[in-house]
């Protein structure tokens, strides 16, 4: 009956990495990386009851953007095609009071968007991208014109300082229902 | 010159794998904190459209998800294919969303509050009249900060 004195006996981590390996590949497989993207909009709030009267804007100043149940568009009542529609807001906002159906300036421009209630959510967010596009390019353009940088690129308070110039003021409608 | 020979040549060594589970627990930790696991099971088919004008959505803490399309496949038979909204794990009428959004606030620090953002995520097909709605609740709910979920792709 005599034993050896073995003392603490070691435990075997030889199967460690197989435990560790089967962790590890279920969080792989059940990880996602994706991030979150879209487009980001600020709704208005509801309005008071009360309600002063809105200030008056000059009809140049507005560009309206009509969008019907069949995805058609109608800006400033004239049809027109979604590829064009980036260009025609780009002009609209950088017209500086040249054309005279045209913005006054960059700050006072408003585009007025409205989509009947059959429009699809696909033409809708299309219309947004184009339009957030147009206020993007232009003020990048305006950034490497000014600072030789892409806006993206410039440090907070510059951009500030573009987006106080170029503010990107869409409003849109009450929707209508007219086209079922 | 036989100094430095070994006499006995046992052939190459067996590479130590001493060293292989902290490896391997090291990848296992970096995932197991990266990871998020999806918690909510979709009812509605969303396939959401692209944009190229897209922004990251910070803090996801704060973000809280309306879905809206058709109802997936098995669930069409009691629900039929009209598109429907989802809040977390069920369908969801439009009045229900301000109390969804209020206990969402609730769970919130109250510093959060004012940053926190919706995330419509909604498939291409469906009509801008539900979306407008949701639109309306949420403004009656004071929930100002919405985000339209895109992927990055152009036309």
């Amino acid at each position: 009956m005599a034993r050896k004195k073995r003392g603490l006996q070691e435990i075997n981590a030889g199967s460690m990495a197989d435990i560790a390996f089967l962790l590890l590949i279920f969080f792989l497989v059940t990880t996602t990386m994706d991030v979150d993207t879209g487009i980001a909009r600020k709704l208005p709030p509801m309005p008071e009851e009360e309600q002063e009267t809105p200030p008056e804007i000059h009809a140049r100043n507005i560009y309206v953007v009509l969008v019907n149940a069949g995805d058609n568009l109608l800006v400033e009542g004239e049809p027109m095609n979604i590829n064009q529609l980036k260009e025609g807001a780009k002009k609209f906002i950088n017209n500086n009071g040249a054309n005279p159906t045209l913005s006054d300036n960059p700050e006072k421009a408003i585009i007025s968007l409205q989509n009947d209630r059959g429009t699809s959510y696909k033409m809708y967010v299309r219309v947004q991208n184009e339009l957030a596009a147009a206020y993007n390019e232009i003020r990048n353009e305006i950034a490497l014109e000014r600072f030789g940088e892409r806006y993206i690129d410039l440090n907070k308070s510059k951009q500030k300082e573009i987006r106080k110039e170029y503010p990107q003021k869409i409003s849109e409608a009450e929707p209508k229902n007219i086209g079922g | 010159m036989s100094k430095f020979r070994n006499k006995d040549n046992k052939g190459t060594p067996a590479i130590s794998t001493a060293a292989l589970p902290d490896i391997v627990f090291m990848l296992l930790f970096f995932f197991m904190v990266t990871t998020v696991m999806r918690e909510t099971t979709l009812f509605v088919e969303v396939i959401i459209p692209k944009a190229t004008e897209i922004k990251k959505m910070e803090k996801k803490s704060l973000v809280s998800y309306i879905y809206v399309g058709p109802p997936v496949k098995r669930m069409q038979a009691s629900f039929g294919s009209k598109s429907r909204i989802q809040l977390n794990d069920s369908f969801a009428t439009l009045d229900e969303i301000q109390e969804f959004i209020a206990s969402e606030r609730e769970a919130k620090d109250e510093k959060e509050i004012p940053y926190m953002t919706t995330s419509i995520k909604s498939d291409e097909s469906v009509k801008m009249g539900i979306i407008t709605d949701i639109k309306q609740e949420l403004r009656k709910a004071n929930s100002l900060k919405i985000n339209y979920s895109t992927r990055k792709g152009t036309y």
